[in-house]
């Protein structure tokens, strides 16, 4: 009993680990470009073919081929940025929205023109022996996304509080024209993030693929759309929220399907994020900051 | 010679012609001031000389070269910085971070000795230091904002409404300072409401009303010029 929901918890965190790394590149761009860029899903879907291609079609080896879908989606990410979205800077925010669903369509159907809708099974990337407690066994899948994630936090955290380019990156998210002002280009800023968080987004394609070995174009819709929501969870623009708002998410999904109801696992989901908003609406973490004028 | 020269510049806002055609000119060591009513123009022609807006025509030379075309970003690194209207610091970075932002530009061994010239003329700033900008008070809010301008060491320093907001004994206060920078050989272009503050520093004035430069004179004329005290100074 005790055992089965231990083992419930870590595949919640593990998943809501792949959530978090995703979810951080939404809450990124949000916070730099004040946009919701609903390719992001897909961008993880692309990142998951690439390492599959690399492996199966080419027989990389693991590391090779998920440094190569790290460095094609950081490339497609700055590409998407610059193709669909920066010249509607100044446009209304809706039409910004607009474009970013229509990109996640364009790479959707360009995978399916490429890959077919047949679904690949995706090789296991991490074939380690399973970590084994007492009764309680860990999955190295689920050991090395957990692990990823921290990394990737830590990382992540020290980069935008310590360097120059961190703190620029905050000063863009903030106020683009003051930014520019102290002789940061923004431009340069916007492109640099979306690089991050696409490159993120291929890590997170290749845990999420090696948990759920079914790769289709489809497949990052869902986690994409979850992780969004675990980023507004969190409370969007927060890099810490997002961390915490993906594991938070996963963890309620895994237990929502082991105690509740599979089918409805994903209502429930979303019920608590209701919740959530409508008692703190900025989410979890959400800064609101009081000006002084 | 002129450090700032403004010659002709025409400004829009979509199909608004906010700058109709204004030339004016920036001496080296002067206080200079852009004093008029709310709406005349005054922030659009300081965005414009630091490159945040496009003029459609005319031509904008520091020190001899011309600005037209130069992205924002670039134009700091030429010596020239706009401490902007309501403050622009960053609310969510902390006092020194702040610092920091403005000396992008500089190298980073350059970056602890002016951080220390900033607390220097700014002592309260380096009580807060680590303190998030957001919770500081209006009168060290505009601190920040100056002593932010000043890490990337302008020759040029442009300030739009420093005094906005602040209390009396603060408006002086900045004011002092202004004058202080100026003579320590930072030239100064001002915009600025409280005309009678501005004129009084002020080395040469330029009036603005709806885009276009009325009159223009040393302070000293314009505080006793008929036409200006009825519509700035309050007859």
């Amino acid at each position: 009993m005790v055992i089965n929901m231990l083992n419930y918890l870590i595949n919640g965190i593990s998943l809501g680990s792949v959530y978090a790394i995703i979810a951080l590149g939404y809450t990124m761009v949000y916070g730099i470009a004040k946009m919701l860029n609903f390719a992001h899903g897909d961008v993880i879907m692309v990142g998951g073919y690439i390492s599959f291609c690399a492996t199966s079609y080419l027989g990389w080896p693991v590391i090779p081929s998920v440094l190569l879908s790290i460095f094609v989606c950081t490339i497609l990410g700055i590409m998407i940025e610059r193709l669909a979205y920066k010249p509607l800077r100044m446009a209304t925010s809706l039409a910004v929205l607009i474009t970013a669903i229509g990109v996640s369509y364009f790479l959707q159907n360009a995978a399916l023109l490429i890959w077919t809708s047949n679904p690949k099974a995706f090789p296991n990337m991490v074939t380690l022996p399973p970590l084994v407690i007492g009764e309680l066994q860990i999955s190295s899948v689920a050991m090395v996304t957990i692990i990823a994630c921290i990394v990737i936090m830590v990382v992540l955290t020290l980069f935008t509080n310590k360097t120059k380019l961190g703190k620029a990156m905050r000063a863009v998210s903030e106020d683009k024209d003051a930014a520019q002002l102290m002789g940061i280009n923004v431009d340069a800023t916007i492109s640099l993030t979306f690089a991050i968080g696409s490159g993120l987004a291929a890590i997170a394609g290749v845990l999420l693929c090696s948990a759920y070995p079914t790769l289709m174009p489809t497949t990052g819709a869902m986690p994409g759309i979850k992780a969004f929501t675990a980023a507004v969870f969190g409370g969007i623009g927060s890099i810490p929220g997002a961390m915490l708002g993906g594991i938070l998410l996963g963890i309620i999904e895994i237990f929502g399907k082991a105690y509740i109801s599979t089918q409805l696992s994903d209502a429930i989901v979303f019920s608590v994020l209701i919740l959530i908003l409508l008692v703190k609406p900025t989410g979890l973490l959400g800064k609101k900051i009081n000006e002084k004028v | 010679m002129s450090m700032l020269k403004v010659e002709d510049i025409n400004v829009y806002y979509g199909n608004i012609h906010a700058i109709k055609g204004i030339s004016f000119e920036v001496n080296e060591g002067e206080i200079v001031t852009l004093i008029g009513a709310n709406g005349a123009g005054k922030s659009t022609t300081l965005n414009t000389v630091a490159g945040l807006l496009k003029p459609a025509t005319g031509s904008i030379e520091f020190e001899g070269n011309s600005l037209i075309g130069i992205p924002a970003h670039k134009i700091v690194g030429k010596g020239m910085a706009l401490c902007p209207e309501g403050r622009r610091i960053f609310l969510q970075l902390s006092v020194q971070e702040n610092l920091e932002m403005g000396a992008y530009t500089r190298s980073a061994g350059e970056i602890a000795d002016l951080i220390a010239s900033v607390y220097d003329r700014f002592p309260r700033l380096k009580e807060r230091y680590k303190q998030v900008a957001g919770t500081l008070s209006g009168g060290e809010q505009q601190m920040l904002a100056m002593g932010r301008a000043l890490m990337s060491k302008p020759k040029l320093m442009m300030l739009d409404e420093p005094s906005m907001g602040l209390a009396p004994i603060l408006v002086e206060k900045i004011f002092q300072i202004i004058e202080e920078l100026n003579q320590a050989g930072t030239t100064i272009l001002l915009v600025e409401q409280n005309a009678q503050m501005a004129l009084s520093i002020a080395d040469r004035s330029y009036v603005l009303e709806t885009g276009r430069i009325v009159t223009s004179g040393t302070g000293e004329e314009l505080l006793h010029n008929d036409a200006v005290r009825k519509a700035y100074l309050g007859g």
